[in-house]
């Protein structure tokens, strides 16, 4: 819902003769027969809009499902959108007529995605499942030897590629293994980092997305009434009072929605064990406030009933507002780049799944980035658990290290208190 | 048009290699890349040819030379610079581990430096406004984010006291990711009309290049810490690999290997496997009587330097053991005192053997591909420092994954500055729970106060 269909129709004329991928109308029947009356610039609108309002439905549902669904659509979105830009790859490099290639380096590209979920999966399962993972005896081999085990795996891969190095294509070769290893760094790495926001709190998957939704619309319908100058050069749609808007509400409804969120912490299941809502008092103790639940935080010279986790999605929704666009803009620039008019054809209207996801990338990396630096320290149990791996000399010279610095710091009153 | 190119390897005989194939074979290629884009990738037969490599040999060494006809003169130049090259790592190891990672900073900048330059060539791209900046500023965001998460732990005692190191140690991820966000916003506020491919192609190309040369780099001074042996001893092996698997190859030489490298040969391959695997076990062995080379290297913060004195760890202590009856029979010995590290550098070395030379075969199959003779003509004789250093990077990757599966648990000093980043109470907990612990196992005696 941005000014993306209109500036990529314009960008389509700018191109004349080389023509991009014809988009097949791949609008549902029912939808078909229910707007044949209109002319098909409504129509075209009314389809995007009923797609939007089916998208955030199923957005909805899948919450209301929990986190192993969630998970499960991330997986989803991840492979479809590798998927996608390994295919405009293919389209750009025009190895159609190359079916042995085709075949020989997509099921490269496959391996290599498999290898790199594999590697970033035992990461993550192997910290929060970290006591199941310690009972089952394969699964704890599996994960005492998980980087070995990864970078073998990757290896095979990197040598069938360097086998499979065929005399006259050696440099559509390269492109490709460059190609997809770009591909994987964006999709796959931005996929596992919202899997991680998501294992804080659902709050910290929620939150996020639907600020950068919430822009999109917001900075279209500004656009749409107020808009007037120009914003940047490669999306010629976005204007300054839809970018402004959108900012401020983009922000507006960051708060509305962690205020509604945050009241109902039961939908909150936070894997880790514990509610974001204690996060949210932790964070309440950081700041030197006082207080019981929904502790009162001074705000202009009034005091407001306020959840501190609302103070962090201001930060959050402006990071959706100011930075998140420059995805877009990336993903605008790579569309006109390689000259396709959308990322694919999957959703009516829309166009492809990375079209939807181009903002959230950023986004993702930051809220991982922003819960690392400044919502959650390390976990001390996890820290014992290393802990006890170590050997006993380096055990000893850590609590040594330990207890001078809590006796430094007034912390550990005394030797005696040893 | 063919080139005609060297191959890489540094010892391989000096003939030009004629790929007459090639040649021929590139008309596909010319058509294929025809049909794309017209801004930049024109067909093959547009790229001009890489400019002969000007003679950077030096003044002395071409007098000192120039009675030798072409083919010995190269040769001597080669044989020459190896031995160069070599007493320049002897020289830096005596200086120390500061210095050795420096060099390997060094290395890593140039090798970055040599890769892009050829990405420009290769997309025409000079004259892309803000790229060669953005290019180095990506450079620098990455090693910053690698320095503080790996060096910054070993300096943790340094750190302690000073308030804005703290500062930056704590949000260190959140700097890096900004510094890295600042350079992404320039390159989508540089895009320019009508380059938007070429401006697309230079920036994978850089995150590529970013992705081999910074991270390999670190690994490499991740393993250097953990001590200079693990330093030495791979790369030592697979020095020793190339050398070893051409002499093999130059005698006898039968079998080609593969036919991306066509001079490579199995008798060569098999050869250089076995050569060096018996010298990693020789060299090894040398090295891990002296605590300089084997002992972890950290930062005293008394006397500001890097510090190699330590306990030896048992990988590093003479055992005695049995020998397999397989081999009693053959060495006719039933027990054998070795350092259990030799057994290591048996698992370093295969992989040196077996697996390093993947390494060069892409880099072969990279100089085909984008038809350029060497990475660049830094040194006389060799080539760019890339074609010296092909093989080194899987062989960082795979010590530092070797070292943290089998040898080492996780890295202390990682563990002590998360638990310095605790709250108070929090490290009061777990102090408390670590001082049971430790007096359960008997190594803290509860009488004494630590």
């Amino acid at each position: 819902m941005d000014g993306e269909t209109a500036s990529d129709s314009e960008s389509k004329s700018e191109f004349g003769g080389s023509s991009p991928v014809p988009t097949s109308d791949d609008t549902p029947e029912v939808l078909n027969r229910a707007l044949s009356n209109l002319s098909s610039r409504w129509k075209n609108w009314w389809v995007r809009g009923i797609l939007t309002l089916a998208m955030i439905t199923f957005f909805f549902i899948i919450i209301y499902l929990g986190p192993m669904v969630l998970m499960t659509i991330v997986m989803c979105v991840q492979i479809k959108c590798f998927h996608e830009i390994i295919t405009i790859g293919y389209n750009v490099y025009h190895s159609y007529d190359l079916p042995w290639f085709r075949t020989l380096s997509w099921h490269l590209q496959l391996y290599f995605l498999l290898c790199v979920n594999y590697f970033f999966y035992g990461e993550t399962v192997t910290d929060y499942f970290f006591t199941l993972v310690q009972r089952e005896e394969p699964l704890r081999i599996l994960s005492k030897y998980h980087r070995f085990i990864s970078f073998a795996l990757y290896l095979t891969g990197f040598c069938m590629f360097v086998l499979s190095l065929v005399k006259k294509h050696y440099r559509l070769q390269f492109y490709m293994f460059g190609w997809t290893h770009v591909t994987l760094l964006i999709v796959v790495t931005q996929s596992h980092l919202i899997i991680h926001n998501l294992f804080e709190g659902m709050i910290w998957f929620i939150v996020p997305i639907s600020c950068v939704i919430c822009n999109d619309i917001m900075a279209y319908m500004f656009g749409f009434f107020f808009g007037r100058t120009p914003l940047i050069k490669l999306s010629p749609k976005k204007t300054w009072e839809g970018f402004i808007g959108g900012f401020f509400s983009t922000v507006l409804f960051g708060l509305l929605v962690s205020g509604v969120l945050l009241k109902n912490v039961l939908r909150l299941e936070y894997l880790s064990g514990v509610s974001p809502f204690l996060a949210a008092l932790n964070f309440c103790q950081v700041l030197n406030f006082s207080g019981p639940e929904g502790a009162l935080c001074v705000f202009v010279q009034r005091t407001v009933r306020m959840y501190p986790f609302q103070i962090h999605s201001i930060a959050l929704s402006t990071f959706a507002s100011l930075i998140g666009p420059f995805g877009g803009f990336f993903a605008s620039g790579f569309k006109r780049a390689f000259k396709i008019k959308d990322f694919a054809n999957t959703i009516p209207g829309h166009g492809g799944i990375m079209d939807r996801f181009d903002c959230q990338y950023l986004m993702a990396t930051f809220v991982n980035v922003y819960i690392a630096s400044f919502i959650r320290g390390p976990n001390p149990s996890k820290l014992i658990q290393q802990f006890l791996t170590l050997r006993p000399e380096q055990q000893l010279h850590i609590f040594n290290t330990l207890k001078a610095h809590l006796v430094d710091r007034g912390v550990l009153a005394s030797l005696e208190d040893a | 048009m063919s080139a005609r190119r060297r191959r890489r390897a540094a010892t391989e005989p000096e003939e030009e290699e004629e790929e007459e194939e090639e040649g021929a074979g590139s008309d596909k290629e010319v058509d294929l890349e025809e049909r794309l884009h017209e801004l930049d990738l024109r067909g093959d037969s547009d790229i001009p040819d890489v400019p002969p490599p000007t003679d950077s040999t030096p003044e002395i060494l071409k007098k000192a030379l120039s009675g030798l006809s072409a083919r010995w003169k190269n040769w001597w130049i080669r044989g020459i610079l190896s031995l160069a090259m070599i007493s320049g790592f002897f020289l830096i190891i005596y200086l120390g581990s500061f210095m050795l990672m420096l060099l390997v900073l060094s290395i890593q900048v140039k090798c970055y430096h040599e890769i892009i330059t050829i990405g420009y060539r290769v997309y025409h791209s000079y004259d892309l406004p803000w790229f060669r900046s953005l290019s180095w500023y990506f450079l620098l965001c990455v090693n910053y984010f690698f320095y503080g998460e790996t060096v910054a732990d070993y300096f943790a005692t340094f750190v302690q006291r000073r308030e804005q190191l703290q500062f930056l140690i704590r949000y260190h991820r959140f700097i890096s990711f900004a510094l890295y966000l600042t350079g992404f916003c320039m390159f989508v506020l540089s895009l320019v009309k009508k380059h938007y491919r070429l401006q697309f192609y230079m920036f994978a190309w850089t995150h590529v290049t970013l992705l081999i040369t910074v991270t390999q780099s670190h690994l490499v001074i991740q393993n250097l810490f953990e001590g200079m042996i693990w330093f030495l001893v791979p790369i030592s092996s697979v020095i020793c690999n190339d050398i070893t698997a051409y002499i093999f190859g130059f005698f006898f030489g039968r079998t080609p290997l593969i036919k991306l490298s066509p001079k490579k040969t199995w008798e060569g391959f098999i050869g250089g496997f076995f050569s060096t695997v018996v010298f990693g076990f020789i060299f090894s062995y040398f090295l891990a009587q002296h605590q300089y080379f084997v002992c972890p290297v950290e930062y005293n913060s008394e006397t500001n330097r890097f510090v190699t004195e330590c306990e030896p760890s048992e990988l590093f202590q003479m055992k005695k053991y049995s020998v397999p009856p397989l081999l009693q029979a053959v060495l006719g010995w039933e027990t054998v005192n070795m350092y259990p590290f030799q057994l290591h550098s048996f698992a370093l070395s295969t992989f040196a053997s077996l697996i390093g030379p993947f390494g060069g075969f892409f880099a072969s199959g990279f100089k085909r591909a984008f038809k350029i003779k060497d990475f660049a003509d830094t040194i006389p004789g060799h080539g760019g420092i890339m074609d010296r250093f092909d093989c080194q990077y899987l062989m960082a990757t795979f010590v530092h994954v070797y070292i943290t599966s089998f040898i080492r648990g996780p890295n202390p000093s990682k563990l002590l500055k998360q638990l310095l980043i605790l709250q108070p109470e929090q490290q009061l907990s777990v102090y408390k729970t670590l001082k049971s612990h430790l007096i359960e196992k008997g190594i803290l005696q509860p009488s004494l106060r630590g």
